[in-house]
């Protein structure tokens, strides 16, 4: 590499947006081919169980769109807040609020029934996600108290309100001293789309969502601001774009959508409040934010592949017996290569040639 | 024999090339002068001298010997020392804590070499001081004292002067021919003609990277120096009209302000009257609160209700208003950084007009009108001379002038009854910072009330009508421009007035 540098190139790279994630699972391919080598597993199998079944059978695909229902949603969400450079780490804890606020239905009014029943439960929890990130939005426009701290330590409390909730008030009294609510009656379930998985209705919502959010971060003059807040603050107050709103709407709007996953993880694969809730997706739809490079489109894709991801390397530990710190490593090594790879996408090679020339 | 020789030096940065085939010859003892405009060159030139950078082509000899420079640190064991335009010195440090940085040798004797540099050379600076507490041209010593520890046999000078007020001009022109008066050659790097008339004994013009002149400049006058810095004849001004003055469009009537941070400075009762159809300047050396005083005037800074009636811009109380409100009233401002602040670098110029042309119909029902956006900004572009690919060009890619001449359009563009520009022409090479003035002056034509900010006395003394000078957070008087002098402007920039006046 003597003598070759990087150039800032004048327009961000379309074609580098699409190929470094590409180009970032080759390198986490070959990376990881060699540590399976080593660890004496057949990397064949391990990458067919991981990478090709989950796309190839229509059982595990369906398992792969269930879990990138709530990936989607977040993500989506907490890329418009990113991209406003307001960091909310938060949303596992919004992710279970919501997932409270939507079981309160069918936890106090069990026997309730009617269609608007589910519906109005993914509201419940939408809103619950929203309240939950709004005490960090009012202490960061409040005290300029870093949301990303907040946001984390928020995580942790809603963690024990949940825990506290499953072993007292909300606990189901026929359920042998499980940590759980009642199951939840037909019509607070959201409806299946295809017969036999568990695909629901939720992931037509991630859908709907995934276009709001491309209206409104490409399209809208109030995604616009957010984005000049996230670029240059100096600009924001220059222009008299208010910093205090786009902090309230990032987080509003973040919490809103991991509301509304928590509550449709609850209402559907779920049936019940249990401590499995707080899985984790929160966490994981940070990664897919990044992945899809906080564009609307690319988060599609990457919530997908990041699903596809969680299938595949339940399917390695199962039939490839991949212990599941080595699926850690190659998810956590595909994250690596590709921040490595998206520089590209502002940046280009030049040889040593052009640099003389 | 030459000192330092220069042959066919080029160096290019990916397709720009920066030099191309630079022949330079500096005699010993002798002030010679890099003359260019903003972009032609010269800062590269030095770099290449001062082993920053290394030439793709060419040869450097020095002293008569052929020397490759690969680092500043052995151009300065050569004798090349350079003084940069914008400082290298630690704020938190004295100078002698400074300089022990760069130069061996135990404190108590670099404080005495300091004093006697002070003394032979005109650089009085008080070696115990904190850098944080000296006045720019104080720091500039430094810079140079620094420079002359190491016993140089040639000086690199960027842009020295465009940091001064008149008299430090003086004061530092005194210095260097001391300087050359025992045998150190000075390489002075300019756009300043007149400057480079009075003390240069020889002057390279450079465009577009090449030489296109070896001139005595003191046997030209400014306007051959100019003609072959930019290659065509200067723009004339426009000659100005006088005009009784009209409603008062922004008040500040004995504004106080304390920041919070404790580096910014604090504003003193200021006071300013600006009257529709014409320009007020304010002069001052960068530092003195022209920056506090821009963000309260833009409405960056916002201050507390109960004191709204502090600005007052069209007749009304907006002290409380953020920018964007006060925009509506018809105000329009032209901040001094371009980057981060008048433009988002990673955005389109497109998506740059938003930032404040946004109320002109480019948005409809909270929704962008890209056609719109896209129109009004190919009408800046082409009415103001912005030589960019197009509207969706980056704003980071433009050159500084470029972007400069972007933004002063899209602000005109919204009409305002106020604008204000902070150093207009900052960076901006001379054609460009011609047709900026004169958009302002056709502005105050037009009765537009324009508040101008800027270093440059003479670009105040060439556009303004009055003119008011900032130090340490206060404001001078009100200076009829027909009426004054230069140096009177200098005087109050380095406070003598106050002193003559207790």
């Amino acid at each position: 590499m003597m003598g070759y540098r990087m150039i800032r190139r004048t327009t961000a790279s379309r074609r580098m947006a699409v190929l470094a994630p590409l180009a970032a699972l080759l390198a986490a391919i070959v990376l990881n081919f060699v540590l399976y080598l080593l660890m004496g597993k057949d990397p064949g199998a391990v990458f067919y169980a991981m990478l090709l079944e989950p796309f190839i059978s229509w059982n595990s695909f369906a398992e792969v769109l269930l879990k990138m229902t709530p990936l989607l949603l977040i993500a989506q969400g907490l890329a418009i807040g990113f991209r406003a450079k307001v960091i909310n780490i938060g949303a596992e804890g919004q992710f279970v609020l919501g997932a409270i606020f939507a079981s309160s239905v069918p936890v106090w009014f069990p026997q309730a029934t009617g269609w608007w029943l589910w519906p109005l439960m993914l509201l419940l929890g939408a809103i619950g996600g929203a309240l939950w990130a709004a005490l960090p939005a009012f202490w960061r426009v409040r005290l300029n108290a870093s949301e990303i701290l907040v946001t984390l330590m928020m995580n942790l409390i809603a963690a024990q309100l949940l825990a506290y909730l499953l072993v007292g008030p909300w606990k189901d009294p026929m359920g042998f001293n499980f940590p759980q609510t009642v199951m939840f009656q037909w019509d607070a379930m959201v409806p299946t789309l295809f017969p036999g998985t568990r695909v629901n209705v939720a992931l037509i919502l991630a859908l709907v969502w995934s276009v709001l959010a491309w209206v409104y971060m490409q399209r809208s003059f109030q995604g616009y601001q957010l984005v000049v807040g996230g670029l240059a603050p100096h600009a924001t107050a220059y222009a008299g774009f208010s910093e205090g709103r786009a902090v309230w709407l990032s987080l509003l709007i973040g919490g809103f959508a991991a509301g509304l996953a928590g509550a449709a993880e609850v209402a559907g694969p779920l049936g019940q409040l249990q401590r499995g809730i707080a899985s984790g997706y929160g966490y994981a739809a940070i990664i897919v934010a990044y992945l899809g490079g906080l564009h609307p489109v690319g988060i599609v894709f990457s919530s997908l592949f990041m699903a596809a991801l969680y299938i595949g390397g339940d399917n390695a530990m199962v039939s490839a017996g991949l212990p599941a710190s080595a699926v850690e490593v190659f998810q956590g090594s595909l994250l690596v290569c590709y921040l490595a790879a998206i520089v590209l996408v502002r940046y280009r090679f030049a040889r040593p040639a052009e640099v003389a020339a | 024999m030459s000192l330092l020789s220069l042959r066919g030096l080029s160096k290019s940065y990916g397709t720009v090339r920066a030099n191309r085939g630079i022949d330079l010859d500096v005699a010993e003892g002798s002030i010679h002068a890099i003359l260019g405009e903003n972009g032609a060159g010269k800062s590269t030139l030095m770099k290449l001298i001062y082993g920053v950078e290394s030439p793709d082509e060419g040869e450097i000899f020095w002293q008569g010997d052929k020397v490759s420079l690969s680092s500043p640190a052995e151009a300065r064991s050569r004798g090349i020392g350079m003084v940069f335009q914008h400082f290298s010195l630690f704020e938190t440090l004295t100078v002698v804590e400074n300089i022990s940085l760069i130069v061996p040798g135990r404190k108590a004797e670099l404080t005495s070499r300091i004093r006697e540099l002070g003394r032979d050379y005109g650089l009085e600076v008080d070696p115990a001081a904190h850098v944080h507490a000296l006045s720019v041209g104080e720091r500039q010593r430094v810079e140079i004292i620094r420079c002359l520890m190491t016993d140089p046999k040639l000086l690199i000078l960027d842009e020295p002067t465009s940091v001064l007020p008149p008299q430090s001009v003086e004061k530092l022109f005194e210095t260097l021919l001391k300087l050359r008066d025992r045998g150190v050659s000075i390489l002075f790097i300019s756009h300043k003609l007149e400057e480079i008339r009075s003390i240069c004994d020889h002057a390279t013009i450079l465009r577009d990277g090449a030489v296109t002149g070896n001139v005595d400049p003191r046997e030209h006058d400014a306007h051959d120096l100019a003609q072959m810095m930019i290659g065509r004849d200067m723009p004339a001004p426009r000659p100005f009209e006088a005009r009784a003055p009209g409603p008062v469009m922004l008040e500040l009537a004995g504004l106080d302000c304390r920041p919070d941070d404790p580096f910014q400075i604090s504003l003193k009762s200021v006071s300013l009257q600006l009257h529709a159809g014409e320009i007020l300047g304010i002069a001052g050396v960068s530092g003195n609160g022209q920056g506090e005083l821009a963000r309260l005037i833009s409405g960056e800074t916002r201050r507390h209700p109960e004191a709204r009636a502090e600005v007052m811009m069209m007749g009304q109380p907006v002290g409380h208003l953020g920018a964007a409100a006060r925009r509506k009233l018809g105000f329009a401002f032209v901040p001094e950084e371009r980057l981060g602040r008048g433009a988002v670098p990673e955005m389109s110029l497109a998506d740059n007009t938003l930032l404040t042309a946004h109320r002109l119909g480019l948005v409809k029902r909270g929704l962008i009108d890209r056609r719109a956006e896209e129109a009004f900004t190919a009408r800046c572009i082409a009415d103001y001379d912005v030589r960019t690919p197009g509207p969706q060009a980056e704003a980071g890619a433009l050159s500084g002038g470029n972007l400069q001449k972007f933004i002063v359009g899209r602000e005109i563009e919204l009409g305002p009854r106020l604008l204000f520009v902070a150093q207009p022409t900052w960076g901006v090479d001379i054609g460009a910072a011609t047709a900026i003035r004169r958009k302002l002056v056709d502005l105050r034509n037009a009765g537009t009330a324009v508040l101008v900010i800027s270093e440059e006395i003479e670009e105040l003394f060439e556009i303004c009508d009055r003119i008011q000078v900032i130090r340490e957070g206060r404001l001078s008087p009100s200076l009829d421009v027909s009426e004054t002098r230069v140096e009177d402007v200098g005087r109050y920039m380095i406070g003598a007035e106050e002193r003559a006046r207790p």
